[in-house]
């Protein structure tokens, strides 16, 4: 009955008919899980994919929606390889799927996981084969029907046709294929020249429950008999808790109990990560828990770090950057050597703020767990390091461990880590009942996982004829990474050695120089991608300004002659500077770059290769009073097929005005060892009124496999901004965020 | 929608009469109170025990009538997705600055967490799901949302909508800078087609009362 899919990573896909005649394309049997207790949206499909006789057919998706269109883009995949009427396809996202194998977890589906744009390549390569595989059955299936040669037969539109014309629906056939043998050898995906859907527009699958205010997000399940949580957390990272009173709180009507989250220590549920300490109010609804923290009598310890804050932060880096680095990332000629003798030389410094995700629905978590079984329901982008937690802390077997994974408001990387999944299970598993766990926004604010605070400083030199022929990047930064478990130490140096210029100019340097901090740090849209290329796609603008040469021209000419370049870091193994070259020249033409600029106005570009994307902005601005008034926008964007260009429009335009928004004015301030923001007053994020009305996106076609998304237009939004503002008004800001910088200097 | 007169009157004697004010249309209701008006006794009860009327605040959301009988400082965010599990209000910050939660109430847009249920005595309250009409039908600002596909995330969609909503009941056709008027934020940039939708949705508006 089944046949190896990928017999490598130990995946099969499955065949199998049901009682009422379904046709089901999927996983060996894991057990359907509808539990009462959870609500409809809650109870999820196990397969890929699933074909009612009704001709309905229902696809499980199987990485976290967080605002990425995986859910419809996945469907799409599977969609096209089956030749299906997209009017009667539903979606329906997947748990984590694991199952137990001699103890340890065996992951079903293989990737699901919504991080570094990697959802839509992994599905790719694994999901056509799904679709391709009932297609195939169908079609065997029609042909023993009218007795005739399945190769005779077409498939168009949920309907296998005979070359007289007559035809079948999916639905009449699905219960005849699921009796049948599929092939041994996964059956060859359609060729591009058939597509119907794949490079098509599609709307979000869930647009009609999410404008109608049906979705569901965590924050919207509940359980029987829940506790409702709400935390006070330690402001002070690494601080403890030194006095409680719950006296009044437990007077509250509604409150029902006070716990604490026990202190951070190596033996954290999160390996080496730590959890803030905290007091949680369980009460019967969310209100009369947020009543509850406001009675509470705490005082807390500060921890080690009570002096922490910006200016020692900036000072740590200045000395930092005097000494050894810590990592010297790459070293190609003699960078040294080649400035004493240079024409031209450059040097730039720029500083870049810590910032928070600020997600829209912040962490919040609803869990059953008892000593059979744990429920998780969670916004989840890596759901199994959410898996690991909570094995962790409950020590039960991989399959009796559930995480549902239903749309998540956001992610941007908070969501790949699971502090507030434990919290919430310690919780449940003290308290004896269901916990739904909400974090306030104040709370989301002082205890994200930080974008790291960094310092860049760079240096090129340049001959006589205006070639670049050193480039020195130097970073001090407090890495996300740094203290986290040792499997993630390759990564440490927030530096990708092959990032560009890199390989276009002889004598390069790469270094990093680490600081220290207590502030938890994480994983932000594109990573270190967004600072790393603000410094250098500015500098590179700074050079072009200093050597009079256009700033397309200069940036043409370092790329120099299409050709491939390796690359280590992901979105390897090659990068094609041609690739890069032909979306910077789009980007400048769409906007007008070699026109003449109205007066007042400010051009600007800039570009980077980020997960295996290629992608340039162009800019036009101009100040109005003290207003900054973005006029154009381009977004050039080469990445690869494109599987929904309505939503990969929508990722573009999305990241650069994230783009726009956290450079201009999103800033985390540490004072006395605490964050300072507590909410979007004092965290500004862009305002409709702030932001262009338009982002026009252009999209190369290609034939180059897919390659996803959602990181690629970010990192070189804000620099294209930065260096309009400079040709717009002259003031060059080397700071993130923009704004408070720029209006001091202007 | 605005009580009428005769409905006010309606649902005054149903009140006396402790009725629930359960959402009845107005003929159904005046029938309610005609049925359980009292009869002329044949033969009098024994003893009549009283039954005291619940206090509370009268509430009508999207249509139905509620009554709050909690505290009165329960913020309208929490009643209408703790106590009436509609969540398509969502919670956003602390601090009024998000709009996440927006609603109308008497028609006017309003941030359900700044709003307690004292405010809300004999007001109505429009959510985003009472947009949709009982038969499924969208409301244009809706349809407008997934014609130009103003998705993203869709955590703060829903008070984007309501403030769409509020904005072309009072500016049927609103120039870019009365859009820009709108402060619910969007974490995600859906920002240029939210505006899309809201011209989208002023014509087709605009078209259909002509």
């Amino acid at each position: 009955m089944t046949y190896a899919h990928d017999a490598g990573r130990r995946r099969f896909l499955k065949v199998f008919g049901t009682a009422t005649g379904a046709l089901v394309v999927g996983l060996p049997a894991m057990a359907w899980t509808p539990d009462e207790l959870l609500g409809q949206n809650l109870i999820s499909l196990n397969p890929y994919l699933r074909i009612e006789p009704d001709g309905t057919i229902v696809i499980g998706a199987r990485d976290p929606e967080v605002g990425q269109g995986i859910r419809t883009a996945e469907a799409r995949i599977i969609a096209e390889e089956l030749d299906a009427d997209w009017n009667k396809v539903t979606v329906a996202p997947l748990d984590l799927g694991v199952t137990d194998v001699g103890g340890e977890p065996h992951w079903t589906y293989g990737h699901q996981m919504a991080s570094g744009s990697t959802s839509v390549p992994a599905a790719w390569n694994d999901l056509r084969t799904v679709g391709a595989a009932a297609r195939e059955l169908l079609r065997r299936a029609a042909a023993a029907h009218w007795s005739v040669d399945a190769a005779s037969l077409r498939t168009v539109r949920g309907m296998v046709m005979a070359s007289d014309g007559r035809k079948l629906g999916y639905g009449e056939l699905a219960e005849a294929a699921a009796k049948l043998k599929p092939a041994t050898n996964p059956p060859t995906p359609k060729p591009a020249s058939r597509y119907t859907l794949i490079g098509q527009d599609a709307g979000d699958v869930d647009a009609r429950d999410i404008v109608t205010g049906r979705q569901h997000f965590t924050m919207d399940e509940w359980l029987g008999d829940v506790l409702v949580a709400v935390i006070a957390h330690c402001p002070y990272p690494g601080g403890t808790l030194a006095h409680l009173d719950d006296t009044a709180a437990l007077k509250l009507d509604g409150v029902k109990k006070v716990m604490t989250i026990p202190p951070p220590s190596p033996a954290s549920p999160l390996g080496t990560q730590q959890l803030a300490a905290g007091v949680a109010v369980l009460a019967r609804d969310t209100w009369a828990a947020l009543q509850g923290i406001e009675k509470l009598d705490i005082r807390w310890n500060p921890g080690a770090r009570a002096a922490e804050g910006d200016d020692a932060l900036a000072q740590a880096a200045a000395a930092a950057l005097q000494g050894q680095p810590t990592k010297a990332v790459r070293t190609d000629g003699d960078f040294a050597e080649t400035a004493k003798h240079a024409r031209h030389r450059f040097q730039a410094e720029y500083h870049m703020a810590t910032v928070a995700h600020a997600d829209m629905e912040p962490p919040n978590a609803l869990v059953k767990v008892d000593s059979q079984r744990a429920v998780i329901v969670a916004p989840v982008q890596n759901p199994r390091a959410t898996f690991d937690t909570v094995q962790r802390l409950t020590g039960l077997a991989p399959d009796k461990i559930e995480i549902k994974l239903p749309r998540a408001g956001g992610g941007f990387g908070r969501f790949l880590e699971a502090d507030y999944v434990a919290e919430a299970v310690m919780l449940a598993k003290a308290a004896g009942k269901p916990v739904k766990l909400m974090w306030t926004r104040a709370d989301a604010f002082a205890h994200d996982t930080f974008r790291p605070f960094s310092v860049h400083r760079l240096e090129a030199c340049a001959d006589r004829k205006n070639n670049l022929t050193g480039w020195t990047h130097r970073i001090a930064s407090t890495s996300r990474l740094a203290g986290r478990e040792p499997r993630s130490r390759g990564w440490l140096s927030e530096m990708h050695p092959d990032v560009l210029p890199a390989g276009l100019i002889d004598n390069l340097q790469y270094a990093w120089f680490s600081l220290d901090s207590a502030l938890p740090r994480g994983s932000y849209r594109a990573s270190s991608h967004a600072v790393n290329a603000f410094a250098s796609e500015c500098f590179i603008d700074e050079i072009a300004h200093g050597l009079k040469q256009d700033a397309l021209k200069l940036r043409l000419a370092l790329l120099g002659e299409p050709r491939k370049l390796p690359y280590r870091g992901h979105g390897g193994p090659v990068l094609d500077t041609g690739r890069l070259s032909w979306v910077l020249q789009l980007a400048a033409d769409a906007i007008g770059w070699s026109k003449p600029h109205p007066h007042g106005h400010g051009f600007g570009m800039a570009c980077h290769f980020t997960f295996g994307g290629y992608v340039a902005h162009a800019v036009e601005m101009s100040m109005e009073g003290s207003r900054l008034v973005i006029h154009n926008v381009v977004c050039a964007a080469d990445l690869g097929r494109v599987v929904n260009p309505l939503g990969a429009r929508a990722a573009l335009v999305g990241a650069t005005l994230d783009g726009f928004s956290t450079a201009l004015r999103q800033r985390i301030t540490i004072k006395n060892g605490s964050v300072v923001q507590r909410g979007f007053k004092d965290y500004p994020l862009a305002t409709m009124a702030q932001m262009p009305h338009a982002v026009q996106v252009i999209l190369v076609p290609s034939q180059e496999n897919p390659g996803g998304a959602f990181d690629m237009g970010f990192p070189s939004a804000a620099p294209a901004l930065a260096n309009a503002i400079f040709a717009g008004t002259t003031v060059r800001v080397r700071q993130l965020p923009i704004w408070p910088e720029l209006m001091r200097l202007l | 929608m605005p009580i009428g007169l005769a409905n006010a009157l309606a649902g005054c004697a149903a009140r006396r009469l402790n009725i629930a004010r359960t959402g009845l249309g107005e003929p159904d209701r005046l029938r309610e109170y005609n049925r359980r008006m009292p009869q002329a006794p044949q033969t009098p009860p024994a003893k009549i025990i009283p039954e005291p009327i619940r206090k509370g605040i009268d509430v009508s959301i999207n249509g139905k009538h509620f009554r709050h009988t909690g505290d009165p400082a329960l913020p309208l965010l929490w009643y209408l997705r703790d106590v009436l599990r509609l969540t398509g209000c969502k919670y956003g910050c602390d601090d009024k600055s998000c709009g996440a939660c927006s609603v109308l109430v008497d028609g006017k847009l309003k941030r359900a967490c700044a709003l307690t249920m004292t405010d809300l005595a004999d007001k109505d309250v429009t959510t985003i799901e009472g947009l949709t009409k009982p038969d499924g039908a969208l409301h244009p600002v809706q349809q407008a949302w997934i014609d130009e596909d103003a998705i993203l995330c869709g955590y703060c969609q829903s008070g984007q909508i309501m403030a769409a909503v509020d904005l072309l009941t009072r500016k049927p056709k609103p120039s870019d800078a009365d859009i820009d008027g709108i402060g619910n934020l969007c974490r995600c940039g859906s920002y240029p087609r939210i505006r899309r939708a809201i011209q989208r949705a002023a014509a087709a508006m605009h078209g259909k009362s002509k």
